[in-house]
């Protein structure tokens, strides 16, 4: 409040100023828009670390649209065959596609050029990378609450589109490694039922590679994908804008308001500045470290392959269900069907999307909550959302594992067969028993919370009473905490819903309120309750009275404190009588020293 | 963080801003009922010219960055070499510019956080939410404007423009999609895609030629325990007639040699042999998703693709042992010619490759 800047409010305006007001009424005489300004320019947004996860997304996209357009200037989508005589020896004189011969061209020749292909490589990790982890904040917050669950299906479909456009890059250059990804892709589009070998034909002009597929996916590489990817952030972010970012409870915080910075100037520095840390980040890592050497893979030939092989990360985990999967496959009447391929690739892919979009929708059905809400949960505070959750991220591991199970075996020396039971039996297993810990520790949590409500935070002070007893004392929590842990929602499961009415006449929605009840009591099932207005009272009060007792005895420490060398000079009597009689004052004064700061 | 919230003495400023203590100007928010702490650059003018010192340099490093920049853009040769510790030898331009670039990026992105968090205000203040929902008044009035809407298109009062208006715009997508037809261009002689899928260009009499060189192969001087990788002799007459590597990926080849006794069986119909002395060939392509397989065990005839690990038994028609293959590696019959080389006796008996719908049918 007493800085400089803020004490010079009203400077007259600069020239600079003046042609930017006179340039502002040009455009709102045209657009309407100094009344947009007036409603946005100082628009606030909470603050919190969680909060910069979809920024990363964001930046990261943008430096990949940049250093993709940089990309198209040079690559030719092109499978024409030509004879490599470029500078990188190992490879003069090899037959290869135009493609793969541009790519090579891009590292070798063109100066800039593989800092922007590694650049594109780099950010597009980022970019996937942010999206998992930003839809895990949405999710284990409750973020996706009403009015929010639109954008939570906006926010999966980018991530698809996300996963798709990397797929689909992945396989441009035509190096060896690319190639094997597509070949798998033809397999698992055969093993589709009905309509399996056509879509594979349509897809590749015919059998597996021909000559059209590279020309193909860079047109919905660089237009397609991208075109729906930024028509649906801004979708995304409008809705972010009008909606008002979520908050964490906290002093002040309530579902009816914003408390953070506004927009200009603090946001505008910080998210703006955001963008070029990550820009410079992926830059700097780009220059260094190496990803994506094509010209180690050679060029794509659909009889070789190299071993080891593993696909990007976000790919890996449909690579291990692949591999884990029982080798399945049924003829019915004369027709082939490949459960092998099929259910890892497309059913378990489709079903665990599904679960996912439809789950802001599942999850208000089954506690029948339809209140708006812009204050998030701490994920402890959900502990059956956060367990499902972390049930998901563990099934999710153990088949990326899975993907990579070859170099695993190799490297820790045990056999492949070994490696695909052990997963097999984990898949099933481990994201049960996740469930159950990450369940268990929530309700831990919340059972700290509540301790802390009702006893205060432990000092490891002990006191001595005059009758003898001993005591620890209690220290209050300080505001932001107590804000935190009462901003817990207290939800009761739903009540069984009566089989018959008033009249008697049976309730024809018995049976899904009755599943709607069960599925709402397992929800909040062992919930940990939240202690009432009174109970808190009574605490503070009782927390309050230990501070009293305490009291002289810090006051008495206070006055010895020397602030030089510690060195104690004399002891003043202590006011009360409470504690004079005993030594553990004085034994306890020098434990206690360093706290009476507080 | 701590550093800023505290004065040299080490004691605490907080500062409440709570309750309308001071007069707020147009387009300022109301302060936030949070403790409110005082940075060091708000307290002591020293800090403050130093943070302002601070932003201003990184800035004008960023600037210096990319001079640096355009002087490596110019001065480093394309194939020189450096070595960093711990990443090993890269590109000398690619990594000088990606660090001089990266770094005048990230310098901006630096200076403006580094200005936010010492210089500009940090007051927490609050803004007011408003509910999703519309008013009622909003809410009936759309439904008032509506129903005018309606009665005066006659949308309601006539069906057949209704319904036919809907059934043109249901189908009108229609060519487009057929349009999509011709992404297969089919020849005349192939009714359907699944025939493609069923015959490989190896024909009876064909000799056997290894991958890369294309050197007709003498069964002879395969050594036991042996492979080969190999393709039909004209492959490079195909692929150069065909601009493609179609034909490649399916008529890739395996040979092995194993002693005659270690053969447990083959896929030959009862009372023929389709190996020559222990020589074998089967397809290449696996059977799971397609990937090339030669990762070949001599001592046990096991053969793994790497990219599933999908096991098939060499010595025993190639069934599968382990993995998420279901269909064993077809079998090419082979015999060898007059002068010794290895010739396929006709084509594949089963389809190779992945399996597909329609794979199990005449």
């Amino acid at each position: 409040m007493s800085t400089e800047s803020q004490a010079v409010s009203n400077e007259p305006q600069s020239g600079v100023e003046q042609k930017g007001a006179a340039a502002a009424t040009y455009v709102d005489e045209r657009v309407h828009s100094n009344s947009w300004l007036s409603r946005n320019l100082n628009k606030v947004f909470p603050d919190h670390w969680s909060f910069m996860l979809g920024e990363i997304a964001l930046y990261s996209f943008v430096v990949v649209l940049l250093s993709g357009v940089y990309l198209t200037l040079f690559y030719k989508p092109s499978v024409v065959e030509v004879i490599y005589d470029g500078p990188y020896i190992p490879l003069k004189g090899v037959q290869m596609s135009e493609a793969y011969d541009s790519a090579l061209a891009i590292s070798f020749e063109v100066r800039g050029g593989l800092l922007m292909r590694q650049i594109h490589h780099w950010s597009a990790l980022f970019f996937v990378v942010a999206i998992a982890v930003h839809m895990f904040r949405i999710f284990f917050t409750g973020a996706f609450r009403k009015p929010r669950e639109l954008n939570w299906v906006i926010g999966m479909t980018l991530a698809l589109l996300a996963l798709g456009a990397g797929f689909t890059g992945y396989s441009l250059p035509d190096d060896l490694l690319s190639g094997t990804g597509l070949r798998i892709i033809e397999g698992i589009l055969l093993a589709i039922p009905v309509i399996g070998t056509w879509a594979s034909f349509l897809l590749f002009g015919g059998e597996f590679p021909g000559v059209d597929i590279i020309s193909r996916l860079y047109g919905i590489h660089i237009l397609l994908i991208p075109g729906i990817i930024v028509a649906m952030i801004t979708v995304h972010l409008m809705l972010v804008w009008s909606q008002k970012h979520t908050q964490f409870p906290g002093p002040g915080r309530t579902d009816k308001n914003v408390v953070g910075y506004p927009l200009m100037p603090v946001y505008m520095a910080k998210a703006g500045g955001f963008f070029f840390l990550i820009f410079g980040l992926i830059t700097i890592i780009a220059g260094i470290v190496q990803i994506n050497p094509i010209w180690i893979f050679g060029p794509y030939t659909p009889d070789q392959v190299s071993a080891g092989t593993q696909p990007d990360w976000y790919i890996g985990w449909l690579d291990g269900a692949l591999r884990l999967m029982p080798n399945l496959e049924w003829v019915i009447f004369g027709y082939t069907l490949s459960l092998n391929v099929f259910i890892p690739t497309v059913i378990l892919p489709g079903l665990i999307v599904t679960a996912a979009i439809i789950y802001p929708w599942l999850e208000a059905w089954a506690t029948g909550d339809k209140r708006e809400h812009h204050l998030l949960d701490r994920p402890r505070n959900a502990p059956t959302r956060t367990a499902l959750g972390v049930m998901a991220i563990t099934f999710y591991v153990v088949l990326w594992i899975g993907g990579g199970n070859d170099v695993i075996a190799v490297g820790f020396d045990l056999s492949i067969n070994f490696m695909i039971w052990l997963l097999r039996f984990s898949l099933i297993i481990l994201p049960a028993l996740a469930f159950i810990i990450t369940k268990r520790i929530c309700l831990s949590l919340q059972r700290r919370d509540r301790d802390l409500l009702l006893h205060g935070r432990e000092t490891g002070r002990i006191l001595r009473l005059p009758h003898g007893e001993f005591i620890e004392v209690h220290a209050p929590i300080n505001d932001n905490e107590r804000a935190r842990i009462e901003g817990k929602p207290d939800i009761k499961p739903l009540p069984e819903p009566p089989e018959t009415d008033s009249a008697g006449v049976a309730n024809p929605k018995y049976k899904s309120g009755k599943r709607r009840a069960g599925l709402s009591r397992f929800i909040h099932r062992d919930a940990i309750e939240k202690p009432t207005a009174d109970e808190i009272h009574h605490a503070d009060e009782h927390i309050a009275e230990q501070v009293e007792m305490e009291k002289p005895l810090l006051e008495r420490e206070e006055a010895m404190h020397v602030a030089h060398d510690g060195a104690v000079l004399s002891k003043p009597p202590l006011e009360t009588d409470v504690l004079e009689s005993g030594d553990p004052a004085d034994s306890s004064s020098n434990g206690s020293g360093s706290n009476s700061q507080q | 963080m701590s550093d800023d919230t505290q004065d040299q003495t080490g004691q605490e400023l907080v500062q409440s801003t709570g309750g309308a203590t001071k007069e707020l100007r147009p387009g300022e928010w109301p302060p936030a009922d949070v403790e409110h702490h005082l940075r060091r650059t708000d307290t002591d003018p020293k800090a403050q010219a130093r943070a302002v010192r601070q932003v201003a340099t990184m800035f004008m490093l960023s600037v210096l960055f990319v001079i640096l920049f355009i002087v490596a853009f110019i001065a480093i040769p394309r194939d020189a070499v450096v070595s960093i510790p711990f990443i090993g030898p890269i590109s000398a331009l690619n990594s000088a510019m990606g660090l001089t670039f990266g770094l005048a990026i990230f310098l901006i992105g630096a200076g403006a956080v580094h200005w936010a968090k010492k210089l500009m205000s940090n007051v927490e203040v609050v803004q007011e939410r408003h509910p999703m929902k519309s008013t009622p008044e909003e809410t009936a009035l759309a439904a008032d404007i509506y129903e005018v809407g309606r009665d005066q298109s006659t949308w309601a009062k006539y069906p057949i423009i209704r319904r036919t208006m809907l059934a043109a715009m249901a189908l009108v997508p229609i060519p487009f999609v057929i349009s999509l037809r011709d992404l297969w261009i089919q020849p005349a002689s192939v009714s359907t895609p699944s025939v493609e899928l069923k015959t490989t260009i190896w024909e009876p009499g064909m000799r056997l030629v290894t991958d890369i060189t294309y050197q007709p192969i003498k069964a002879d001087e395969i050594p036991v325990g042996g492979l080969v990788n190999a393709v039909p002799e004209n492959l490079p007459e195909v692929e150069e007639e065909e601009h493609n590597l179609n034909a490649r990926a399916k008529a890739a080849v395996i040979v092995v040699r194993m002693l005659p006794e270690e053969i447990q069986s083959q896929q030959a119909p009862e009372g023929d042999n389709w190996d020559y002395n222990g020589v074998l060939c089967y397809s290449k392509i696996c059977t799971h998703v397609g990937c090339p397989i030669s990762l070949y065990q001599q001592r046990t005839h096991l053969l793994l693709c790497p990219c599933h690990q999908s096991t098939f038994d060499l010595s025993d028609s190639a069934e599968v042992v382990f993995g998420p293959a279901y269909r064993r590696m077809p079998q090419l019959p082979i015999t060898v010619d007059d002068e010794g080389y290895l010739v396929a006796v006709s084509d594949f008996a089963e389809p190779v490759g992945p399996s597909y719908w329609e794979i199990s049918r005449p």
